[in-house]
């Protein structure tokens, strides 16, 4: 549901499109080949960090850092438009995203009684889920953004 | 709860903001249904703060000092209300006055994080929070600066980031430098246990790497350079909002700091503040004198001006606190509508120069009489509000023997009245001059420019109109805002009542 909102409001709608042709003039086939084979585990390792941040080193900036990375390598190898297809959002809708998210977890204080963000936690099974994570995902989903506009503002001139 | 409004409700006006970045008339709606709801919220806030004495908030339920606390005694709760009044104001004038393009470009979400910033740093109540509040409002204020891009904005933004990030360094290592000393940095907690350490040396270089900092902030000699130098360049919009509000964050940083924390230096401190408040004010008069542009000579006038918001700081009696504060209230409202006008006679006549500007009383009679109310007002002109706030603190300054200070305050506001009436003379009086080399030119431009200013400049003369309203108020009902700044001074002299409201959970 939330996913076909935030598509809705994105300016690539591609669904199915097969990956772009290397951009020959621009980059190697060596990076070519070795961006597809980094590109998920570089996304993973960020949401590793992001959800291991919460005792551990690591946490949303840094995990947000490593996922910009992984899409900048991309936008190297075969374009800021390529990247930006591979995105689907927009950047500045993950900004967006990212700080209503941060904001919502920053909410869920004062509406039940605590000051302005304050930790909530509730439990799934063994699992913990509290507001201190969803800040962290808005804020692994605002560093994204805001690398992202940078680094793609910067390659499309 | 209270508190967290003047920081959620902008917050979430920017989110929207950037959701709705394709549809101008939403962020347009958005810029102006956010200023209003910050506008009651925070008068809400005072109210209240007026009523039942300071408030505090925990964020994150932390027990003070360990987490951030958000804290609003009167002093606090009056600048984010005036914060509130010239956002509402702005923004209403920024319908009418800011192009589409800066529009598309994200100005209203801009503008909100501009005013979050600047609402977070009245209300905190920790000092390093009160240097991410001023990196906010600087990120912020530098894209308003540079948005658009015109080579006189980019020139006059490099010059404002270049010497705000030597401020915020040195805040930065003041605040380091603190936190090394006492081990907190909870204002309260901090002013609780420097007091032991307040003959060392090392309290005294922070709080003079203090003042220096917050001293580029507010913009007082010698450190004011970069404010002649770079609001003269934006959309007028975004000046007015900078005039207004920026300056007096650095005024608001130094009455908070030198009341609460660094008490004990009650002999050096005030000593140099007083002298730099009598060098602000002159420098920046006699800048503002010879210079020919609308915005430059506003923006020395501020310069100016803040050597006033000082002066009781200097003076640092209650009763010269009050009258600081009486000021800054004056000032905002007054500097803001003086730019505001500026840019009404622009969409008029097309120009800031005084030279190529004239005649505008025979044609606009309503804008002369929109620009005399503030002049006069800056001036010192009773019945308007800042006569008062003059009075105030001149006699303050007579109570505490400060003859000289007092002579130059008075002297500066008759040169003040002199730059004025340059500009009544220059753009008002004066027949407009039909200038050979452009008249074709001016000719083929002039009507649609003055049709589309009739269109535009609707809601801006409403806002500056209010502006207007708003200052006569303060000066026909003083007495009720003086009680205002008074209360807020009594507390400011006497901090027991905010370390205590800080430290001690309540309930929330």
């Amino acid at each position: 549901m939330k996913r076909r909102r935030l598509e809705h409001s994105s300016e690539v709608h591609l669904r199915n499109a097969p990956l772009p042709a290397l951009e020959w003039e621009r980059a190697s086939v060596i990076l070519g080949v070795a961006v597809r084979a980094l590109l998920p585990l570089l996304l993973l390792f960020s949401i590793f960090l992001l959800l291991r941040g919460h005792h551990a080193p690591g946490g949303g900036f840094i995990g947000g850092l490593v996922a910009a990375a992984a899409v900048a390598l991309y936008a190297l190898a075969y374009g800021a438009t390529a990247a930006q297809q591979l995105l689907r959002l927009s950047p500045r809708g993950l900004v967006a995203a990212g700080l209503a998210t941060a904001l919502a977890s920053a909410l869920v204080g004062p509406l039940t009684g605590a000051p302005f963000l304050t930790g909530r936690w509730m439990k799934v099974g063994r699992l913990e889920l509290g507001t201190p994570l969803l800040f962290d995902v808005g804020v692994f989903l605002v560093v994204i953004g805001v690398t992202l506009w940078i680094v793609l503002t910067l390659a499309e001139e | 709860m209270r508190l967290l409004f003047p920081i959620a409700i902008p917050l979430t006006t920017a989110v929207l903001g950037l959701f709705a970045w394709r549809w101008r008339a939403v962020q347009r709606g958005l810029g102006v249904a956010g200023a209003a709801a910050l506008l009651i919220t925070s008068f809400e806030l005072l109210k209240s703060v007026w009523q039942q004495g300071p408030q505090a908030t925990w964020v994150g339920n932390w027990p003070p000092p360990f987490g951030i606390t958000l804290i609003a005694d009167l002093l606090s709760a009056i600048m984010v209300a005036l914060a509130a009044v010239i956002g509402f104001a702005v923004a209403l004038y920024s319908l009418a006055h800011v192009d589409p393009a800066r529009e598309a470009f994200g100005y209203y979400p801009l503008l909100h994080i501009l005013l979050m910033g600047v609402c977070g740093a009245f209300l905190t109540g920790d000092l390093f929070n009160l240097y991410v509040w001023f990196e906010v409002m600087l990120m912020a204020s530098f894209v308003l600066l540079a948005l658009g891009g015109e080579r006189a904005q980019l020139e006059g933004a490099i010059k404002y980031v270049t010497l705000n990030l030597m401020a915020s360094t040195l805040f930065l290592t003041a605040v380091g430098l603190l936190y090394g000393t006492v081990g907190t940095l909870n204002m309260a907690d901090v002013a609780l246990k420097i007091r032991p350490l307040a003959s060392s040396g090392i309290t005294t270089s922070i709080a003079f790497l203090l003042l220096t900092a917050f001293g580029i902030k507010a913009a007082i000699f010698p450190l004011f350079f970069w404010l002649p130098a770079s609001y003269h360049t934006p959309p007028v919009a975004v000046s007015a909002v900078f005039a207004g509000l920026l300056t007096k964050v650095g005024v608001y940083a130094l009455l908070r700091v030198f009341t609460l924390i660094f008490i004990e230096q009650e002999r050096t401190i005030p000593t140099v503040v007083l002298a730099l408040s009598a060098l602000t004010m002159l420098t920046g008069v006699l800048g503002a004198v010879v210079q020919s542009e609308f915005r430059r000579i506003l923006s020395f006038n501020i310069v100016s001006h803040i050597g006033y918001m000082i002066l009781g700081l200097g003076l640092f009696t209650t009763a010269g606190l009050a009258g600081s504060i009486f000021y800054i209230i004056h000032h905002i409202i007054v500097i803001t509508n003086l730019f505001l006008v500026s840019g009404l006679v622009h969409a008029v006549q097309g120009s800031f120069d005084l030279g190529r500007l004239g005649g505008l009383y025979r044609t606009h009679p309503g804008l002369a009489v929109l620009f005399l109310i503030p002049a006069l007002s800056l001036s010192g002109v009773p019945p308007l509000s800042g006569f008062f706030a003059k009075l105030l603190l001149v006699r303050a300054g007579l109570h505490a023997e400060q003859w000289s200070i007092v002579a130059i305050a008075l002297g500066v506001s008759l040169l003040t009245l002199l730059s004025m009436m340059k500009i009544w003379a220059e753009v008002f009086w004066k027949p407009k001059e039909s200038d050979p080399l452009t008249e074709g030119s001016v000719a083929s431009r002039v009507p649609p420019m003055a049709e589309r200013a009739a269109m535009r400049s609707r809601l801006g003369l409403w806002s500056s109109a209010g502006l207007a309203v708003l200052t006569a108020m303060i000066g026909l009902g003083a007495d009720f805002v003086l009680a205002f700044a008074e209360a807020a001074a009594e507390q400011l002299r006497h901090p027991d009542l905010y370390i205590s409201t800080m430290l001690q959970r309540g309930h929330p």
